[in-house]
């Protein structure tokens, strides 16, 4: 059998692995990339992008059934979710073609088929009977992570879903389970809220959000509530039986109490996996711990000349994490100096209505981590731009060492804060303190002053509130 | 527009005072022509220009002090550009408030050397606080755009010369915890100094042993092999506690002068970092005082006449060679031991000291030695010495023996490892062959460091020194 002889060859091409194949190519490597299924990975065909299609969808629906608050009439809105799916999946099916020409343009050779490891440094590709054997001076698993099952309970697509049944409906749910309230299950919750379900959302731990500041997670259990959803925190779900008419499913909170229902579906949003097996690292010896890859902060493995980026190395599970990985797994292979990322400093957006956004330690870990702080907030109520956006709802919190300045973290909640986050974001990336952030000037009127607003109120400063 | 910058005038130089214009707006002056005084840590200095053009700006009022090298302090309108308006609110510079150091004692202290452009190449940039401009004495820019004053202006004054990148936050940690940027590796883009490159980097003590003069004395003496051990950042003026006057006693706040700061800095430095032990011995002077006598006799005709510190500068010397683990420098984990015996000679001048060096003072006729010794006083007290005739030195001696002073201990000159201290020659009863009988005696102190010298070297060093002056026809082997 021939091999074919690269720099670089790339397993998987999320938006870790492909954007890892631009870099090196940059850098004039000669790159393959392999990939089973779509080109652009669960984020540009399953996860972040169609998500964010169909939020827009809901999210224009609300606005169209409250016009009125706006002065508008509209009447007789109704949705066609085939419509609405196959929106969705041209935005997806776009992005895999933008992938596609981006592979091109940079000259990455992508082999479509299963491959796996034959050696640290080669991956044997099969596409139906055929097999190719590509050799390459360096190697990087980018393979992802898949939806976390149910104990005892695949997900089956009818009335069980994951995220990825969840994107392209076959009817839509009058009744929903989400089980699992992290950002997969909460813009879940939300979309299929806004579009008219009878929703339930369930976490095992004590808040909604866990991952999120406090704050944040008692906000949007509010706010989730008076949109008429039920949140069950703190509480468990068993006993989920799939029927004709719909799946039953037992909710037991910590007190002991079980409540046994109906729903129409049920969607599974409990965490992922990642997909580390029967790709041939077992056999070289790759270390892995907990289900993930090991690697140093360059994301090399144990395995000299093997690396891993994204899903597969561990939380948190972002595409961006996955990306900046990538590149900087690639610079240090062509013997650049790149910087391994502070953990810190990759924000996480959620969203849902409202969204989420937040970068850097929560108020509770700062404390945790033997931080003096100091703690702005700003709500949007104060906020001018808010108001005329009809979006009065949400809060923006900074979180400051109260002994050196250091912008420690900050967590908005609130119309368009995914948009937000990265001026803070920056903020971190450059070690800004309070005094650069409160000589800095906001365009007015913007939801952005409440970035200002918020870091004043640390200081005792803010002047709209 | 030509930018007149501030120049490094020493190896060590981070910010310098101006002590005063001798051109004004409007002058046309030409390359060569003397433009300020510039009065840094050891000297005042005038600044030719090399450039030639019309005066358009000064930014920097006289007596404004701590300005960084590299900042911009005037303006050259080149041929065919039109000189800027006369500015007539000259810029105050950060402490343009400060009296002017016009006083009789401050200028005197500080003297004038001329020739700026003579200023000692520097030594091998040390450090990240190296100036931007050390390799010619007057940067030039001779391209458009001029940077607006404010921007110049905005310089910190009290930084290190040179914008240190670091980020807002390393900046105040490192300030917060005493740690000085100039000595932290940056490995942020561009060499930034991020929060994540001062975990481990400790926290400056107040002075470093080696610190600025390391360089120097690397350059000087032939120990080619002495690199400078730290970088050339002058520590800070030590942090003296500042104590009111008594209220009731009439009291005058006198301005310290550069000297007087580098005095108070260094020697401080010294009696607190350097541990010191002190040997006496009494020499007995007849012998030396004879062959001075004769010698000047001879040289007479050639207008030399020889004192009695030149030869105990020569005597000196040859002591050091003779006992080489005395000619040393501590340095941290390095210990740097001299080829060469490179005299300092404490010279009292107004307003403070300075001492000038006598080069190899073992090999040198006593001649040239007494030839030397006369220009450098004379210069030394007109503030004319260039730095790297005080800059350097294996080892000092202070002779206060002509105010009839029997004995005292000199402070440690640092980073030198020992500075001899020589009282008055004087008739004292001594007891030669058992017998009571009158000689002329002196006594000196060598006053070492401990950490580079031991009792048992520094008695070996002494005694040698006393053998010489006591039989000083070997000073003329």
């Amino acid at each position: 059998m021939t091999s074919e002889s690269f720099d670089l060859a790339i397993l998987g091409s999320g938006p870790g692995g492909y954007v890892a194949a631009i870099r090196a190519s940059q850098l004039g490597m000669k790159v393959v990339i392999v990939e089973r299924e779509r080109l652009g990975g669960i984020c540009l065909n399953w996860g972040c992008i169609p998500t964010k299609a169909l939020l827009r969808t809901s999210e224009i629906y609300h606005y169209m059934q409250h016009a009125d608050a706006y002065g508008l009439s509209v009447s007789g809105v109704s949705f066609d979710l085939a419509k609405v799916v196959d929106r969705s999946r041209k935005v997806a099916g776009q992005l895999n073609a933008g992938v596609k020409g981006l592979m091109k343009k940079n000259k990455v050779t992508v082999v479509e088929g299963e491959g796996r490891l034959t050696g640290a440094t080669q991956i044997t590709v099969k596409t139906g009977d055929q097999e190719r054997v590509l050799d390459a001076k360096n190697v990087i698993v980018a393979t992802g992570a898949r939806a976390r099952d149910l104990p005892g309970l695949a997900a089956d697509g009818q009335r069980v879903w994951t995220y990825r049944h969840a994107m392209v409906p076959p009817a839509m749910p009058t009744k929903l389970l989400v089980i699992g309230s992290g950002a997969i299950g909460i813009e879940f919750a939300s979309f299929y809220s806004d579009m008219g379900a009878k929703v339930t959302v369930v976490e095992m731990l004590d808040r909604v959000l866990p991952v999120e500041d406090a704050d944040v997670s008692a906000h949007m259990h509010k706010a989730l509530t008076k949109q008429g959803m039920t949140l069950v925190t703190a509480a468990k779900v068993s006993d989920v039986k799939p029927g004709a008419d719909g799946v039953a499913a037992t909710i037991t909170t910590a007190d002991g109490k079980a409540t046994t229902d109906t729903y129409s579906h049920v969607i599974v949003a409990i965490g992922i996996i990642a997909n580390i097996e029967n790709i041939g690292l077992e056999a070289l010896g790759v270390k892995a711990d907990r289900g993930h890859i090991l690697v140093d902060p360059y994301g090399m493995t144990n395995v000299p000349n093997l690396w891993a980026i994204g899903d597969v190395t561990g939380a948190p599970w972002l595409a961006h994490k996955a990306s900046h990985e990538g590149v900087v797994a690639v610079e240090k292979i062509a013997g650049l100096n790149p910087h391994p990322f502070e953990i810190g400093n990759i924000p996480g957006c959620t969203y849902s209505r409202p969204q989420v956004a937040s970068v850097g330690y929560t108020e509770a870990a700062a404390k945790a981590a033997g931080h003096e702080v100091r703690v702005g907030k700003f709500p949007f109520i104060g906020n001018g731009k808010a108001i005329a956006l009809g979006e009065a709802d949400g809060f923006v919190k900074t979180v400051f060492d109260a002994k050196t300045g250091e912008l420690l973290g900050a967590h908005m909640i609130g119309a368009e804060v995914t948009e937000l986050i990265e001026g803070y974001v920056i903020a971190r990336q450059l070690e800004t303190t309070e005094a650069e952030l409160q000589e800095t000037i906001f365009p007015h009127p913007t939801l952005s002053e409440m970035m200002h607003e918020s870091v004043l109120d640390a200081y005792g400063r803010a002047l709209h509130y | 527009m030509i930018d007149i910058t501030m120049p490094a005038l020493s190896p060590t130089m981070e910010t310098g005072t101006l002590a005063k214009w001798l051109v004004k707006v409007g002058d046309v002056v030409k390359s060569g022509d003397i433009l300020c005084e510039i009065e840094t840590d050891k000297a005042t200095m005038e600044v030719e220009s090399i450039d030639e053009g019309t005066v358009a700006e000064l930014l920097v009022a006289e007596g404004a002090d701590e300005i960084p090298v590299g900042q911009v302090i005037a303006r050259l309108a080149g041929e065919g550009e039109e000189a800027a308006p006369a500015k007539t609110g000259v810029v105050p510079a950060p402490t343009a408030s400060n009296p002017p150091p016009s006083s009789e004692g401050d200028r005197a202290a500080s003297g004038v050397v001329e020739g700026a452009s003579q200023a000692p190449k520097p030594a091998p940039a040390p450090a990240p606080a190296a100036d931007p401009v050390t390799g010619s004495t007057i940067a030039k820019s001779d391209g458009p755009p001029p940077p607006k004053a404010g921007e110049d202006l905005a310089v910190p004054a009290k930084t290190d010369g040179a914008r240190v990148n670091a980020s807002p936050l390393a900046r105040r940690l490192a300030s917060a915890q005493g740690i000085d940027l100039a000595t932290v590796t940056g490995s942020g883009p561009h060499g930034r100094i991020v929060k994540a490159d001062l975990e481990g980097a400790s926290a400056k003590p107040a002075a470093q042993p080696a610190a600025a003069p390391s360089a120097a004395v690397a350059s000087a003496a032939p120990a080619a092999e002495a690199k400078p051990t730290a970088p050339a950042a002058p520590a800070p003026a030590a942090a003296a506690p500042s104590y009111p006057p008594p209220a009731s006693v009439p009291a005058e706040a006198i301005k310290l002068s550069n000297m007087r700061k580098t005095i108070a800095r260094r020697l401080a430095e010294s009696k607190q970092t350097v541990p010191h032990f002190y040997l006496t011995v009494d020499v007995r002077l007849d012998a030396l005082l004879k062959l001075r006598g004769d010698l000047n006799k001879s040289l007479e005709a050639s207008g030399v006449k020889l004192s009695v510190n030149d030869l105990l500068i020569k005597a000196l010397g040859l002591a050091l060679v003779a006992v080489p683990d005395s000619n040393v420098q501590f340095a941290g984990d390095t210990l740097y031991k001299f080829g060469r015996a490179d005299v300092s000679v404490a010279v009292a001048i107004p307003g403070g000291l300075i001492t000038p060096i006598i080069a190899d003072a073992a090999n040198k006729r006593l001649s040239v030695i007494a030839t030397e010794m006369k220009d450098l006083a004379a210069r030394a007290k007109d503030g004319k010495l260039k730095p790297e005739e005080y800059t350097g030195g294996t080892a000092s001696i202070s002779n206060l023996g002509m105010f009839g002073i029997k004995q005292f201990d000199a402070v440690i000159n640092p980073p030198q490892g020992l500075i001899l201290a020589v009282g008055a020659g004087e008739k004292r009863p001594y007891v030669v062959d058992d017998a009571l009988a009158i000689a002329t005696v002196m006594s000196a102190t060598g006053s070492f460091d401990h950490r580079a010298i031991d009792g048992a070297v520094g008695a070996q060093f002494m005694s040698a020194f006393k053998a010489l002056v006591e039989s000083p026809m070997s000073m003329l082997a």
